[in-house]
Formats: structure tokens, C-alpha cells, sequence
């Protein structure tokens, strides 16, 4: 196969979208994601919507609540817990489901290791990232939960961006990325067998930006890691980890305390903070807008680990 | 709000042969737009290193699988975003390779222009027309063709003219033709894709991401009838509110507009709407909303409400993109999805299938994998259908394997009955 030269080319300057049809895009983006959560939610016995407590599961709780208003949700959501939390991302969890009226399942990462389902992952680098894949497929067949919302996006990663807007699992959870059920137009297929499930994507088509403005334009409310704070990190593997719970300091590391935000919220273990001194949601866009990195690779230690850590993770029956 | 001179988004699918550069385009596309961030070219240089090549291989800015990667194929369609100064993109980079061309309508399917790349030593070949068929069927405004290597023909200005006029020849012959643009191009070394290049002086046309910047892709003016397929009807008991969920298609609706349901017949008038909880006056045509009517009718999923007058049928004629295995025959069972109308679909009669080769049109018992064929088929429910030409959203529907589940077939209605 052929490569190319990618240094010396004539290059396009990017800006920031332009602001007008951004808007009128957004618009579209609810509009697509509001009618998905609907068919999914009409079509599927038992839906459940995954909630982390992290931005994009924020805006989908939020466009769910939407969706449906007057009436009530008429499912669930679930947290999958890992046990390694941002005490600020707890609080402000149970504060939303207070607020919003919604039922709210947590499944344990904890008390699948206990009963010994999985087992603890030791040495540098350890994480229970993956284990949740175990816990979530126990907590979906436990409930009898038949799909599952995510706010997965298809700007996140590669293997993301190959992810049909409804997704199918088969018995044993798994994605099948070789041989994805054709989706044409609009018209999702929705049919499954007993035992199987579904995965629903209604954030497919967003990026990170799009995200930002819905917080922005229908204020949102996030967890406060989300912006600007002082904090104890410790770099390692290109990442500033949170100093406390499930990091501790290790032997040639020194913890430092810096100005920094999240751009995402996962396993507090393998999360990584930005430093940033963006205090407001029109301050985050605009370093969201000016960004190089993408939030995962900037932000991940999970995706790290090898080129297909992402697409490896999605087939055991990552979110 | 929105300026009027700002053109939409553009949705853009790739399309043609297996190697002939699609997913080195878009990598170009992104790259040259500095949309491809700095990680991600870092972790393409990587992964080029790691697969033995020499420079940077732009084609695994899309191939994201590990098969694909490892093949130097694509398998299924990557979804990617990228924005200049004038206009955001969103494309659908879809495979070549005919066994996977179930991936190639799903990435077309919601496409306004297919970007065809033929390579220029090969000319067109069978899924250039195959692929060029399915982006006209299914409704792009417009093929951009791209004639690709160039560099390899010694930008012979004669090899672009002769691959123009087959591939214009041939859309221009199809059932549903539309506009084709040629541009000659090297992806690998991004010659006329973002600026135009000295190699090709003899080009007169303007570079292809200049191009892709102001077409403007819009359907018309939507002055249709005011059409919701109703998802479902939302209840809230405290407040005795009843209201009907979906998504508005074709036209604009307004309280105090007339109403008609299909296919019971009842009339009512729009007496509240809502948008994400809120009450507007006016919806325009693709808004998530929620309609409130003044009398007590009887109302349900699947049903439609509407403005105009609507055919109610339990038959259409259409082409069908058959994507299973197992081929289509008389009994074979099947569910139907259109709009939000579920039931069962049988096939009636399969009137011809399309050589895409010829475009001679074959009688045949059975319609087999990647076949494009006019069928006959006939609902246990009834539907409000329109050909596809007149109404996106009335004109399409989905077959689906009763025994697998999967979805087998893509149908675009050309008539009622």
C-alpha cells in the first residue's frame, strides 16, 4: 500500500463553526436524539438509560426527561458503580435524580467482586474499568433490562465511530463490529430474541462541542469537577491523576497541587484531570473549541493501553 | 438563529471499488482541514509503523477496526465530523468491497452527496456502478466523482474525460438519475482536493472540498402537507394531559390547524404543540415535538397525523436493496417497518431485478444478495405511503428477517399499490 506525505500541504484554517448554522445544527442533533429515545423507549419492553454522572450522560438524562415531559420517564437509569468515585460525582448524581423524579438502579463493580464474578486487577495500571463490562451485562439480564441508552458518540473513538445508532448484543453481551445489523435511513430495527439486548446511541452524531452548547443553551447541571479547581494530582503515563482513593502516590512520584478540570468522568483510577482555568460553561467551550486532543486521548488512561483498546472493551460488552 | 446565507451541514457518504482511495480521501479531507487531532495522527503514525509503511497511511484515520487495519480494508461505515471557516461535514466513508455493501446503503441511506472515487487505471468497474445505482437511488442530490491516482496516469487529461463521460453516461441512464461533478484528483497526495493543483492545468473546475462547500444540497422548499407518524401518545394523569409523540416530516403544523388521522379518518385541530417539554406555536418540518388535539379521538402508534389528504394502502411498488444471505422469495417472512408502522410484509410479486452492468432489466423468482429489484409487496397493517420522490419519510421502509431478526432489505416506494 501506498502512504503519504502529510507534512507540507496546503492547509485550510479551522475556526470555530460557524456560529449560525452551529445553532441550527444543535437543533437538529435534539432533534434526532429526542426522536431515537422515544422509538427506543416505545419499541423495547424495558429500556434503561446508563448514567455515570459524566457530561454526556447528563445531557441524555436531561433530553430524556424532555422527551416525555409532561408525562413521567417511563424507564429507569442505571449507575454502574466502580467504587472509585469522585465523591462531588455522587452527590451531584443523587442530587439529579432527586430533582428530575427519576428511579435511579445502581450496579455494584464492588459486589461483583465480592461474590467473586471478577476479580481485582493488581499491579501498576490496574483499574476496574474493564470490570464493569461484567457488571453491567449481570445488572442488564438481573432486571431484565432489554435496552440500554449510553451517551456514546461517534466523535469519542474509532471503533465508536463505527457504532450503528441501535446496536445489537447478542446473548453474551457481545458487539460483533464485523457484522453490525444493516440501519438504512431513520428506521431503526429494534427487534431482538430472548437474552439478547440492545444497545441505543441517541448522542451518536454529537462531538464534545455539541455537548457544551446543549449544556450551555439549556443549563445543565454538571458535576463540579467539570470546572476549573485546585487539586492534589500526580502525573503518570502523561496523565494528572487525582492524589486520594484509589491513587496513592508512588515510589519517584511527587504529587503537586495544579489548577484543573475534567473533560471527562469515568473510574477515578484511570481519569485523568486537564489543566485548565475554565470556570464557566463559555469558558469550556472555548477550550474545548481550541483543543487539539481529543477528550479521550487526553483524559484516558483506559484507551492507552493498545490501538484497539477501545473496539477490545466494546466487544466484551463495554458501554 | 441561523443566517440564511450559512449553508447546512452536508452529509456525505464515499462510494466505489475496493481500493480506489475513499477512506484515503476522507483521511486527507480531515487532515488538510486540521480536523484529525493531534493524538489521533499520532496514534495513525504509530499504527503505519506498525503495519511496515513507509509515510503516514491516511486510510486508518477511518479504519478503526482491527481487521480493517490489519487488512488495509474497510468493513463497515466510520462516522466522522470535520468543519472548515464555511461549512460542517459530516461523513459516511463506507466499504467497497461488494460483501459488505449492506454498509455501504447504511452509510448512503442518510447522504445528500456521494463523493464516487474510481481509480483512474481501472476506469469504472462493477461497484463503481453498483455503489453510483444505490447513492442515485436512495436519493443523493448530486455524485461528486472523483477520478483518483491521477499521478498514475501522468494526469492524462483524456483518461478523466473518458471516465466522465461513462460514469455521467451511465448515472444519466439510471431510473433515478442525478448531477455528476468530475474532479481529477490524487488523495495520497491531495492534489485538487483541497486546493486546486498545478498538475492538472487543464482542469477548469474548482477543488473538491471547495465545491463540497457550497453546494447546496437542500430538498426543496417544503410545501407539502404537515405529516407526524405517531411514535407514542403520552399521558399524564395528574394534569389529564394526552399527547401524541413524534417527529413532524414535509411541512409546517400550527395550533389551530385542521387535522386528519390515518388511516381512521377522524378530524380534529391542533390544539397545543410542544418541543422538549415547551410550547411552541409553529413546527417546522424534522422537529422532535409533541402535538395536543382539541377533541377526544382515537389515536395510536403508528398512525399518522396530517394536514393534507393521505392514500391509505396495504401495498407498494418499490426498489429494494436486498442485503441478507439468503435471498428474498415468494414466502419468505417478513416484518415491515414504515415510519412507525410495524406488521408483517409479503412479497407479492418480484417484477424484475437490475443488472447493474446493462441496466437491462432481468425477470427473475427471487431477489439474492446486493440485488436492486422492483417488487411488489403487501402489508397485514395499512400504511400511508408516497413514492420517495415526493416524501422522504412516506416514500421508504425497512424489511426485516422474521427468523433472524436482521434487517434484510432497504424499499423505495415508486408507487402505490
Amino acid at each position: 500500500m501506498r502512504t503519504a506525505p502529510v507534512s507540507a500541504t496546503d492547509t485550510t484554517v479551522v475556526g470555530p463553526s460557524v456560529l449560525g448554522a452551529a445553532a441550527a445544527q444543535l437543533d437538529d442533533l435534539v432533534d434526532e436524539a429526542v426522536t431515537i429515545i422515544r422509538e427506543v423507549a416505545t419499541e423495547c419492553e424495558r429500556p434503561v438509560l446508563l448514567f455515570s454522572g459524566g457530561k454526556d450522560s447528563a445531557v441524555l438524562a436531561h433530553l430524556a426527561v424532555a422527551a416525555f415531559a409532561p408525562a413521567r420517564l417511563p424507564f429507569p437509569v442505571m449507575h454502574v458503580d466502580t467504587g472509585h468515585n469522585f465523591p462531588e460525582v455522587i452527590a451531584y448524581r443523587d442530587a439529579l435524580v432527586d430533582r428530575w423524579g427519576i428511579e435511579l438502579v445502581v450496579a455494584s463493580v464492588q459486589a461483583s467482586i465480592d461474590t467473586g464474578r471478577v476479580t481485582e486487577e493488581t499491579g501498576p495500571g490496574a483499574s476496574r474499568n474493564r470490570l464493569q463490562s461484567v457488571t453491567l451485562l449481570d445488572a442488564l439480564a438481573h432486571h431484565g433490562f432489554d435496552a440500554a441508552f449510553g451517551g456514546g458518540r461517534r466523535d469519542e473513538d474509532k471503533a465508536r465511530a463505527k457504532e450503528r445508532i441501535l446496536s445489537f448484543r447478542d446473548t453474551q453481551g457481545r458487539w460483533d463490529p464485523r457484522n453490525q445489523r444493516p440501519e438504512p435511513w431513520d428506521l431503526l430495527n429494534a427487534r431482538i430474541r430472548p437474552g439478547e439486548h440492545l444497545r441505543a446511541f441517541p448522542l451518536s452524531n454529537w462531538t464534545e462541542l455539541d455537548v457544551w452548547r446543549y449544556i450551555a443553551a439549556e443549563d445543565v447541571p454538571l458535576p463540579s469537577i467539570y470546572f476549573a479547581h485546585r487539586r492534589a494530582v500526580v502525573e503518570r503515563g502523561g496523565m494528572l491523576l487525582a492524589v486520594g482513593g484509589p491513587v496513592t502516590v508512588g515510589d519517584g512520584e511527587v504529587a503537586t497541587e495544579e489548577l484543573v478540570r475534567y473533560r471527562t468522568v469515568g473510574d477515578a483510577s484511570c481519569t485523568g484531570a486537564v489543566r485548565s482555568s475554565a470556570t464557566t460553561v463559555d469558558e469550556v467551550i472555548a477550550e474545548v473549541a481550541a483543543s487539539r486532543i481529543t477528550e479521550r486521548g487526553a483524559t484516558r488512561a483506559d484507551d492507552a493501553f493498545s490501538e484497539s483498546a477501545m473496539e477490545e472493551r466494546k466487544r466484551e460488552g463495554y458501554f | 438563529m441561523s443566517n440564511p446565507t450559512v449553508l447546512p451541514p452536508l452529509h456525505i457518504a464515499t462510494a466505489g471499488s475496493v481500493d480506489d482511495g475513499k477512506s484515503t480521501l476522507i483521511g486527507r479531507l480531515l487532515h488538510d482541514t486540521k480536523t484529525v487531532f493531534e493524538d489521533q495522527l499520532a496514534a495513525v503514525e504509530r499504527a503505519s509503523r506498525r503495519l511496515g509503511e513507509d509515510g503516514v497511511n491516511l486510510a486508518l484515520v477511518t479504519d478503526g477496526l482491527r481487521a480493517e487495519r490489519e487488512q488495509g480494508i474497510t468493513i463497515d461505515v466510520a462516522h466522522r465530523y470535520f468543519a472548515t471557516p464555511r461549512r460542517n461535514f459530516v461523513v459516511a466513508d463506507t466499504p467497497g468491497h461488494a460483501q459488505y455493501t449492506r454498509n455501504m446503503v447504511t452509510g448512503a441511506s442518510t447522504a445528500e452527496v456521494a463523493v464516487v472515487l474510481v481509480d483512474a487505471r481501472a476506469g469504472m468497474v462493477a461497484q463503481t456502478r453498483r455503489h453510483a445505482f444505490i447513492a442515485a437511488l436512495l436519493g443523493v442530490r448530486a455524485i461528486a466523482l472523483a477520478i483518483n491516482k491521477m499521478d498514475l496516469v501522468d494526469w492524462d487529461e483524456g483518461v478523466f474525460d473518458r471516465i466522465t463521460k461513462e460514469v455521467t453516461d451511465y448515472v444519466a441512464a439510471l431510473p433515478t438519475p442525478v448531477p455528476v461533478v468530475p474532479f481529477p484528483i490524487s488523495a495520497l497526495n491531495g492534489d485538487n482536493v483541497v486546493e486546486r493543483s498545478s498538475s492538472s492545468p487543464w482542469f477548469t473546475g474548482v477543488a473538491l472540498l471547495d465545491w463540497l462547500e457550497k453546494v447546496d444540497a437542500r430538498a426543496a422548499v417544503h410545501t407539502g402537507a404537515a405529516r407526524l407518524d405517531v411514535q407514542r401518545v403520552l399521558r399524564a394523569p395528574a394534569s389529564d394531559f394526552r399527547g401524541y409523540a413524534g417527529r413532524l416530516a414535509d411541512g409546517t403544523l400550527a395550533v389551530g390547524d385542521p387535522v386528519w388521522i390515518a388511516p381512521s379518518g377522524q378530524t380534529s385541530t391542533v390544539a397545543g404543540l410542544q418541543r422538549l417539554g415547551r410550547d411552541i406555536d409553529v413546527a417546522r418540518p424534522g422537529e422532535a415535538i409533541t402535538v395536543v388535539l382539541a377533541d377526544a379521538v382515537d389515536v395510536a402508534r403508528g398512525d399518522v397525523i396530517t394536514t393534507g389528504d393521505a392514500a391509505v394502502s396495504e401495498q407498494v411498488t418499490g426498489e429494494l436493496c436486498w442485503m441478507m444471505d439468503a435471498p428474498l422469495r415468494p414466502g419468505t417472512r417478513l416484518w415491515f417497518k414504515h415510519g412507525t408502522r410495524t406488521g408483517r410484509a409479503t412479497l407479492d410479486e418480484v417484477r424484475y431485478v437490475h443488472d447493474v452492468d446493462t441496466l437491462e432489466r432481468r425477470v427473475a423468482q427471487e431477489v439474492g444478495l446486493n440485488d436492486l429489484a422492483s417488487v411488489r409487496v403487501s402489508f397485514s397493517e395499512p400504511v400511508v405511503a408516497a413514492p420517495y420522490v415526493h416524501s422522504r419519510v412516506a416514500g421508504r421502509l425497512i424489511l426485516v428477517d422474521e427468523a433472524t431478526n436482521v434487517t434484510a432489505g432497504a424499499l423505495v416506494v415508486t408507487e402505490i399499490g
